[in-house]
């Protein structure tokens, strides 16, 4: 089994590989660089040595009230994906317990809402968030984004759901379990890890969707993206601060990223790749 | 197993997410369609009522139109070809033992997770800014004059950013399937004496051939809807240079308030995304029936 790598195989293999990593994260490291440097240093040409100051940091707060917008994103993209679980739990969960004929048809319908472009009920959505007044209120773009994920987060859930072996039930059931034990010390231990990605990766989802909290958003209800958006009309200098900004906007969902790789892959291809 | 009352249940279990996703596509949708037939100004009270298809006319007859199918073309095919071939590349080469995988794999896929504004200002301004940016920088360095990219190439730039973060998932998905491949028959092919190439070919990428085609289709889907990267660098221009569908929709609906006309167009594109979902719902399913 063991193939024989020599190790100047493995040695080029890592230097191609750091550099070619390096290259595409390039962006990513010269923000968070630059956000420690101050504004004059910013523009003074290449520079991967900062001098440390966290003068742009506290500019963004205090010229910004960067605290706002960062609270919206957390509550936006929290919020929506534990209301999509609320709908999406019981649906996926049924479809994978007890499928019939039509499951199929139903999960292929669900997966195909998703394809509509956004942009092309932009109008209606405006209208009706107006009427409601919905328009720039964190209720309004909270629902809109469960709306656009529940999909993903059915077919997820649905995925996992589905690994479970329906073996273990009839176990449960011989040992004299009744239904309640049934979900309650059989399927929800079991189901727990697949939840917990599927909301994980939503979230992610959540905290990037660029068009609708751009375009039903204003001030009040405006997340990271909304905000980072209005960067673009620059004010004097201002490369120090649009890279705090933006290492606070990204840095934590990097994280979570990193940890779900794995659900990224199979979230986002509806599990044809696994 | 399935009872009559469980199946009563399980149809009351998936009845809120079916209902709120049926008004969710039926009713914005059948708005847009309706509108679609109408001459509507909402800063102008008048309204001429039905006209047929005259939006569609005026937004076909709009040099615009034409401008904003190419361009919406062009960055749905450069953005593939770059991701795929770049992301077999990639993942062929994150596939080799090394030292330092895991950090190499996270560096890798980093870009994916930065959203949109984010990563267009970051390029904008931190990598393509003609006079700041770390390219004019690498030009000024070897002698060169630094080039305006969002002035002189306003597409290529857009197509530069939105590559940049799908690269990263094309890679992901083929790296994983990638490690499903069987490593006994990688071996017996080796043994057989295949070369790296016809490993490749014969082995490798019909393999990969799958994963390929999820990560056309559902990019497709995404980079149809490409919005954000170009509204905080070029705008849209100069002129039409870099508008594409969902952008001009947007510009017509909300800054020209030319409603019929938007929604014409926001039928055109739900066509455009309706034949590549067919082809979607097809691998998708196919894999469900397994």
């Amino acid at each position: 089994m063991a193939r024989k790598i020599s190790n100047r195989h493995k040695t080029v293999a890592t230097i191609a590989a750091w550099l070619v990593a390096f290259l595409i994260f390039f962006p990513i490291l010269y923000t968070i660089i630059t956000s420690f440097k101050s504004e004059t240093e910013a523009i003074a040409g290449f520079n991967l040595i900062p001098s440390w100051t966290l003068e742009s940091y506290s500019e963004v707060q205090s010229q910004y009230n960067y605290f706002k917008p960062f609270m919206n994103s957390v509550i936006i993209s929290i919020g929506s994906t534990i209301l999509a679980l609320i709908v999406a739990v019981p649906a996926a969960w049924a479809m994978a317990f007890t499928p019939t004929k039509r499951t199929k048809d139903v999960l292929m319908w669900m997966l195909s809402t998703k394809m509509m472009p956004a942009v092309a009920v932009l109008f209606p959505i405006y209208l009706i968030f107006r009427d409601l007044g919905l328009l720039d209120s964190r209720v309004g773009i909270t629902v809109m984004l469960m709306l656009i994920n529940l999909p993903i987060v059915i077919w997820m859930l649905y995925t996992y759901f589905r690994e479970i072996p329906v073996e273990i039930l009839e176990a449960a059931r011989m040992d004299g379990a009744g239904l309640w034990q049934e979900i309650w010390h059989v399927l929800t231990p079991m189901a727990v890890p697949g939840i917990a990605s599927t909301m994980l990766l939503n979230i992610i989802l959540a905290w990037n969707e660029a068009f609708w909290t751009i375009r039903l958003t204003t001030t009040n209800a405006a997340p990271l993206t909304a905000f980072i958006s209005a960067f673009s009309s620059p004010q004097g200098l201002f490369w120090a601060k649009l890279s705090a900004a933006s290492t606070l906007a990204i840095a934590p969902i990097l994280i979570m990223g990193w940890f779900s790789q794995r659900q990224l892959v199979r979230g986002l291809t509806f599990g044809a790749v696994k | 197993m399935a009872t009559k009352h469980s199946s009563s249940l399980a149809r009351f279990m998936i009845a809120p997410a079916v209902l709120l996703l049926l008004v969710w596509m039926i009713v914005p949708l059948s708005m847009t369609l309706w509108f679609s037939f109408q001459q509507y100004n909402p800063l102008n009270p008048i309204r001429d009522g039905f006209i047929g298809f005259s939006n569609y006319l005026l937004f076909f007859n709009n040099p615009a139109f034409i401008a904003s199918i190419i361009n919406t073309l062009a960055i749905v095919v450069s953005v593939l070809l770059i991701t795929v071939i770049g992301g077999i590349f990639l993942a062929l080469l994150l596939d080799q033992p090394m030292w330092g995988q895991g950090i190499v794999r996270i560096l890798v896929i980093s870009p994916f997770f930065v959203m949109p504004p984010v990563a267009a200002l970051v390029w904008k301004n931190m990598i393509m800014h003609p006079g700041y940016g770390v390219f004019a920088d690498i030009a000024r360095f070897f002698g060169f004059q630094p080039i305006d990219w969002f002035a002189q190439y306003p597409l290529f730039s857009i197509i530069l950013i939105v590559a940049w973060q799908w690269l990263p998932f094309a890679t992901l998905i083929l790296l994983t399937s990638l490690q499903s491949l069987d490593s006994e028959q990688r071996e017996a092919a080796e043994m057989d004496g295949a070369g790296f190439v016809n490993r490749f070919i014969y082995l490798t990428l019909p393999h990969l051939a799958r994963a390929i085609t999820v990560v056309v289709l559902i990019q497709t889907i995404f980079l149809l809807a490409v919005y954000a990267e170009i509204l905080v660098t070029t705008n849209g221009g100069p002129g039409y240079a870099s508008t594409n569908l969902p952008f001009l929709v947007y510009q017509k609906a909300l800054l020209e308030y030319k409603i019929g006309q938007a929604s014409a167009g926001g039928i055109i594109a739900v066509i455009l995304a309706n034949i590549v979902a067919f082809f979607v719902m097809r691998a998708v399913g196919k894999n469900l029936d397994r």
